[in-house]
């Protein structure tokens, strides 16, 4: 589909979407990455995968800059986005954003959350704006949604408005930083089900996901981080279904059976990350 | 000789019932009614305040408030935003601005513009402006407190998204976050302007014309004239049409804040 394919500039720079090196991050005294090499190829959905804590998010949040790498670069579509000389706020809007908290804006109606960013960013008049924020908001299936406000809407709801969101501003490469977890188990279908169209029409996808099923199913790779590497990467069936380390398969093996996987979470929620993204 | 806790409760409420009737009975007895109905309630003199203290002294106790209100509104924002500014120097100025804004009667903010500005720079400002700048710089100093909580009120998780969506630092405030902020602190702001209301009562201290006498000023006047406290209760009467219908605002602004949490 032409609205999500990349932009004719970046069509012309081949390469990776997203190419990490060396990349480490600490909060304080904490290193939450440390050392990280890795990248995603034009067109590939790539799952992260790992216990509460391993660093995915922040992994995740160093390729747009929302945290600010401690050292190692990070080149999004040919753009090295560590470069202090880069303007930030232009790579940020070629990469699409997906929060688990949602993160819609409150004040606006569905229809502007979309049409705002846009307007300002891209400069689109009102018109064209709200064009494209319909053909989106169809795709995610809110068609009659646009005129209700954020708190009106169930959560699986509003994260399918996020994504349209995001989809709105046309971007190369989209980041979902566990974008099912804040939700009632009734209501991940419906997002994962967008997700998963977004991924069938080709769009370069960074996920960090709990969803073993999805990873198992909608990704090209899976990435397992623990203790801030990556411990594994590879073919789905290979690091799910037939992982080679004995960390991913504790891992994995908590996450079939719930109750201990959730004792372990709540253990493990000093995650730095979480501790400043989180919606207080 | 032993009563109930049941029975010692009585009496004492029925202690408390008596002494209150024997306070009302003497008040009652001991007043001079005739003389005070003349002091507060004489009807010749109330009728002649009409319709004068609506139309000139309540209009311009609006105007006043909202010429003061607006200005430090604006002020108030800007210092907001400096007291949240990454460059230290910003946050030192703002600091400062609301500590002495904050720690000295507006009583002498209004005497500094009123006498102290024409006495030294040979300049007499205007009645409106020395109002607005003299209720304006001490509500600044309040509001930019209400208003710096109410940014940082707004979730992080919002300043994210629409950084994420390439909107620069200060375009995100403007669309994103102020609104929510200035939603957020909406009471307290109203409260604000209900303080701002009585305050614009100091303007009486400034000679003005007869045009531009406000309800306190007013009822002055009248009281001189008439020997009758009757104006300064009727001022008295009209402060409380706006301030208590805005008090009622905010408890349903806060009601409807804590609903939406």
């Amino acid at each position: 589909m032409k609205a999500v394919s990349a932009a004719g500039d970046a069509e012309a720079v081949s390469g990776p979407a997203i190419d990490v090196r060396g990349l480490r991050k600490s909060f304080g005294t904490l290193e939450v990455l440390a050392g990280i090499d890795f990248s995603v190829a034009r067109g590939e959905v790539v799952c992260v995968i790992g216990p509460s804590g391993s660093g995915k998010s922040t992994l995740l949040r160093c390729v747009n800059l929302l945290e600010e790498p401690t050292s190692g670069t990070v080149t999004v579509a040919g753009t090295e986005v560590t470069d202090p000389d880069v303007d930030i706020d232009k790579v940020r809007r070629r990469i699409g954003m997906v929060f688990q908290s949602f993160n819609l804006f409150p004040h606006l109606t569905v229809l502007e959350n979309l049409t705002l960013p846009q307007r300002r960013v891209l400069g689109r008049d009102r018109a064209e704006a709200a064009g494209i924020a319909r053909e989106r908001l169809a795709r995610v299936g809110l068609t009659d949604k646009e005129s209700a406000y954020p708190a009106q809407l169930s959560g699986g709801q509003q994260q399918r408005v996020a994504i349209a969101r995001a989809l709105a501003m046309d971007p190369e490469l989209m980041l979902f930083d566990e974008p099912t977890s804040a939700l009632d188990p009734e209501l991940v279908g419906d997002v994962l089900a967008v997700m998963r169209s977004l991924a069938d029409e080709g769009m370069t996808m960074l996920v960090v996901t709990h969803e073993m099923s999805f990873a198992r199913e909608v990704a090209d790779r899976v990435v397992f981080m623990d203790g801030g590497v990556i411990v594994e990467e590879g073919a789905p069936e290979q690091v799910i279904g037939a992982p080679r380390h004995a960390r991913t398969r504790s891992f994995l093996a908590r996450l079939l059976t719930p109750a201990t996987a959730d004792l372990t979470e709540a253990a493990e929620a000093a995650d730095g990350a979480g501790k400043r993204s989180g919606p207080v | 000789m032993s009563i109930s806790r049941r029975q010692r409760t009585r009496a004492i409420r029925g202690g408390q019932y008596a002494v209150l009737v024997v306070v009302l009975l003497v008040v009652a007895l001991a007043a001079d009614w005739g003389e005070i109905r003349r002091a507060f309630f004489d009807v010749e003199v109330a009728k002649a305040q009409f319709p004068d203290i609506i139309t000139t002294a309540l209009l311009n106790t609006v105007v006043y408030t909202l010429l003061g209100f607006g200005f430090g509104l604006a002020a108030g924002l800007l210092l907001a935003l400096m007291r949240l500014s990454r460059v230290p120097p910003y946050r030192w100025l703002a600091i400062a601005y609301i500590e002495f804004f904050r720690g000295i009667p507006a009583l002498l903010v209004f005497i500094a513009l009123g006498f102290g500005v024409p006495l030294a720079f040979q300049v007499a400002l205007n009645q409106y402006v020395t109002v607005m700048l003299a209720l304006g710089l001490v509500g600044a100093a309040y509001m930019a407190e209400t208003i710096r909580a109410g940014i940082q009120a707004v979730p992080k998780g919002q300043m994210e998204a629409a950084r994420s969506l390439g909107m620069s630092q200060s375009r995100a405030m403007v669309s994103i976050i102020i609104p929510q902020a200035l939603r957020i602190v909406l009471p307290p702001l109203t409260n604000e302007l209900i303080l701002l209301t009585k305050d614009s009562s100091l303007v009486y201290l400034l000679g003005l014309s007869l045009s531009q006498y406000e309800l306190a000023k007013f009822g002055r006047d009248a009281l001189n004239q008439n020997r009758s406290l009757t104006p300064i209760l009727i001022a008295g009467l009209c402060y409380l049409i706006i301030t208590l219908p805005l008090g009622h605002l905010v408890r349903r602004l806060e009601a409807r804040t804590a609903k939406a949490r």
